[in-house]
Parts: C-alpha cells; sequence; structure tokens
C-alpha cells in the first residue's frame, strides 16, 4: 500500500481513538458534570453518615447544587466532618438543614440541603449547624422491636393487674 | 528409579533456569528497543506503517466484539438488576464493567491473537530468512529499523484501541438496553455519568490498557526475535506469544486493579 494511504489511515485511526477517550470523558464518565467554576466549601458534623461517600452529590429540592469534597473523624467530639462544596450561583441560608439521604431503597446516599429562613447566606467555611444522620437500618430495627417489647409489656402487666 | 527421579529433577531445574535466563534476555531485550528507540521517532513513517499493521487493522474484530460484549453485558445485567428493582442501574454496570475491566482486558487478549501473532510470525520468518543478519551486515541495527517502531506502534495502538472498544461497548449496550428492553435513556446516561469517575475509572483503564500494549508487544517481539530459525521454531514461538500474552495481561490486570481498587 502506498504510504500516503497508509498516513491517512493511520490518521483516522489516532483521531478516532481520541475522540473516543474525549466520549468516554464527556458522555460516559462525569467530566462535564465537575462544576469547574466557583464554589464555596461549608462543613456539617454528623453523629453517623452511613454509606456517604466523597464526590457525592449535594442537592437542594432534587437538583445537584455541589458535591461531597472531604470526610473527616473528628478525635474531639467524635462526629464526622463533611465539607460540601456547594456551587457559588446558589447562596444558601444560615439556617439551612442538611440532611443524608439515601435514592431509592439500595441507592446512592447524597446530602440534602433544606433551606430555612434566616436572611444572611452561608460563606466559605461556615458550619451548617442542623444536621440528621443517615438512617442506618439495623439502628430502627432494634428501636421497633425495643418498642414493640415495652409495648407487649406493659400490655401484660395491665392484664395481670 | 534413583537415575528416573534424577532425570525428573534435572529437567525442573533446566526448565527454571531456562525461564529465568530467558526473562533475563528478554529485559536486556527491552533496555535494547528503549536505547534504540529514538531511530523510530526520528524516522516517524516506520512507525506509523506499523501503527498501521498492528492497529488499523485490529479495528475491525476489536469494534465487532466490543459491540457485541457491549451488548451481552447489557442483556445479562438486565436480567439480574431487574430482580432487584433497579434495572436503571444497568448504564452504570455496563459502562463500568467495560471501561474498568472488560476494555482492556479483551482488547489486549485480542491484539495477542490478532497482531500479537503477526508480529512474531514476522519477525521469525525474518529471522529465519536470515533478513535481520542481512540487515546487520549492512550495518543497519535490526532492534532500531525492525523491531523499535513495532514496539512503539503496539504502545501507541493498545490505549486507542481499549478506548474505542468501551465506547462501542456503550453504544452496545445501549442500544440493547433502551431500545430493546425499554430502560428510560436518561436513567441510563445520567446514572453512568453520576457514576464512572474520569480520574479514577477512564484514566485508570487508559493506564492498564498502556501497560498492556508494552507488555503484549515486547512479548511478541521477543519471542519472534528469540525464535530458532526453523518453521517448527516459528509455529512454536507464535504459540508461545498468544499463551504468554493472555498469561501476562491477566495477571498484571490482577495486580494493577488491586492497586487501583485497593486504595
Amino acid at each position: 500500500m502506498e504510504r500516503t494511504t497508509i498516513d491517512l489511515w493511520v490518521g483516522i485511526f489516532a483521531a478516532a481513538g481520541f475522540a473516543a477517550i474525549l466520549g468516554l470523558a464527556m458522555k460516559v464518565g462525569n467530566l462535564t458534570s465537575v462544576d469547574v467554576g466557583d464554589t464555596y466549601t461549608v462543613t456539617a458534623a454528623f453523629d453517623n453518615i452511613g454509606g456517604l461517600k466523597p464526590r457525592a452529590p449535594v442537592k437542594s429540592a432534587g437538583v445537584v447544587v455541589g458535591r461531597v469534597a472531604g470526610i473527616k473523624f473528628d478525635t474531639s467530639t467524635y462526629v464526622a466532618q463533611v465539607s460540601l462544596e456547594v456551587d457559588k450561583r446558589y447562596p444558601f441560608p444560615k439556617d439551612t438543614f442538611a440532611n443524608i439521604y439515601t435514592a431509592g431503597l439500595l441507592g446512592e446516599q447524597y446530602v440534602g440541603l433544606e433551606a430555612g429562613g434566616d436572611p444572611e447566606t452561608l460563606k466559605n467555611g461556615d458550619r451548617i449547624a442542623h444536621t440528621q444522620d443517615a438512617v442506618v437500618l439495623e439502628k430502627m430495627i432494634s428501636q421497633f422491636l425495643y418498642n414493640k417489647a415495652s409495648d407487649t409489656d406493659t400490655k401484660s402487666a395491665a392484664e395481670a393487674k | 528409579m534413583l537415575k528416573r527421579l534424577d532425570s525428573a529433577l534435572r529437567g525442573i531445574g533446566h526448565r527454571l533456569i531456562d525461564r529465568i535466563w530467558r526473562l533475563g534476555c528478554g529485559a536486556r531485550f527491552f533496555f535494547h528497543i528503549m536505547i534504540y528507540s529514538g531511530e523510530s521517532f526520528r524516522r516517524l513513517h516506520l512507525t506509523i506503517r506499523e501503527i498501521y499493521y498492528t492497529g488499523v487493522l485490529s479495528l475491525i474484530i476489536i469494534l465487532v466484539s466490543a459491540f457485541f460484549v457491549g451488548m451481552v453485558l447489557a442483556l445479562q445485567g438486565y436480567n439480574t438488576l431487574q430482580k432487584y428493582g433497579s434495572s436503571e442501574a444497568i448504564g452504570v454496570l455496563v459502562a463500568l464493567s467495560l471501561v474498568r475491566e472488560l476494555g482492556p482486558v479483551v482488547t489486549a487478549l485480542l491484539f495477542a491473537g490478532r497482531a500479537g501473532t503477526a508480529i512474531t510470525a514476522q519477525i521469525g520468518l525474518m529471522k529465519a530468512t536470515e533478513q535481520l543478519s542481512a540487515m546487520e551486515m549492512m550495518a543497519v541495527s535490526p532492534i532500531a529499523r525492525v523491531i523499535a517502531p513495532r514496539f512503539w506502534a503496539g504502545a501507541f495502538s493498545m490505549p486507542l484501541l481499549a478506548a474505542m472498544f468501551s465506547m462501542v461497548g456503550v453504544l452496545g449496550g445501549y442500544l440493547v438496553a433502551v431500545p430493546l428492553l425499554g430502560v428510560d435513556a436518561g436513567a441510563f446516561w445520567s446514572q453512568m455519568q453520576a457514576n464512572v469517575d474520569f480520574g479514577g475509572d477512564i484514566m485508570n483503564g487508559l493506564a492498564k490498557s498502556l501497560v498492556f500494549g508494552i507488555a503484549c508487544t515486547l512479548i511478541a517481539l521477543f519471542e519472534g526475535y528469540d525464535a530458532p530459525p526453523t518453521a517448527d521454531g516459528v509455529s512454536r514461538a507464535t504459540t508461545r506469544t498468544v499463551v504468554n500474552s493472555s498469561l501476562a495481561v491477566l495477571g498484571l490486570d490482577f495486580i494493577m486493579t488491586s492497586f487501583m481498587i485497593g486504595t
């Protein structure tokens, strides 16, 4: 085969290869959904974060407004310190609630922000005071069983009288 | 009795030493390629020619297999995921398995079968017909003229082939999942994008395929260069290329995956 034809085919091959990498990055990966725009970081303390992972989405009213930047364990208070990167376009009031929710029954966990009524907004480095932990299934079941047991206890006690 | 035991032990020892000897030879060979590889960049048309033979001509088998692998993944995954009521996660399943594992590994296995054997047979035959010796007689280093361009062509082609494999596989999975099985197209793509990380998954997959490309091409070149210059020797070398490349790919895959996932 002539050299020019080979060059052409190799050029097409290389272009298709790099297009595939780009396509993977844009269409399959999350390169487009990473907010390269300005963000501000706020922290929130949770007693239990369940299965929350770094880079999990931060949502408000179902809209992704940021990402979990990092999770640390605070040895002085024994709680989890979660830092959240929130897009600068979305200011939140100071008394915003941060909850850990689960998407679907077995889905990934995310942080949900529920706006409060404070006129002042959260700034970089601020702390979200109101948080609600992840629901841990075992805890819920044991609580339920405990309540059930104490119910029957009181009932049987009342019947004995 | 003692004599048989003696000869068996000798056989084992001989094979072991032979393997270690070949490993050392391979390392020296790799070093030689590195030294002479400046030539293959200065005379780029040699490398481009080899990219045509190893990369472009492998394209059809790689793309067709990718399409079928993606479709099968979607069918199989849907069947299981449906039992847990999360058939929308099919996009994540297809994309992650392709990008992390199947893309690099299956591409490397196909590449070893399609391009690796061709390289070994070609170089083995060049050696058997004394073309390599003739080059040396003309003061042309066969490593610089024949081996190094093929090495760089393989190392360059493999990541591109793997990326195309993953992309076509995802498209194949999409074609089965969305029009055929009725999964929602929005959920398919959005869940995929939410769970596939560019640095952690796609780049690691490409790094794997680069390592596989280097390993497969090096093994194919070495087996060809080292083949006894007979018809039998070349045929054995070609077989060894496929066996050794496949084992090397799977072994390296385990090692690299344990480093990438383990953190």
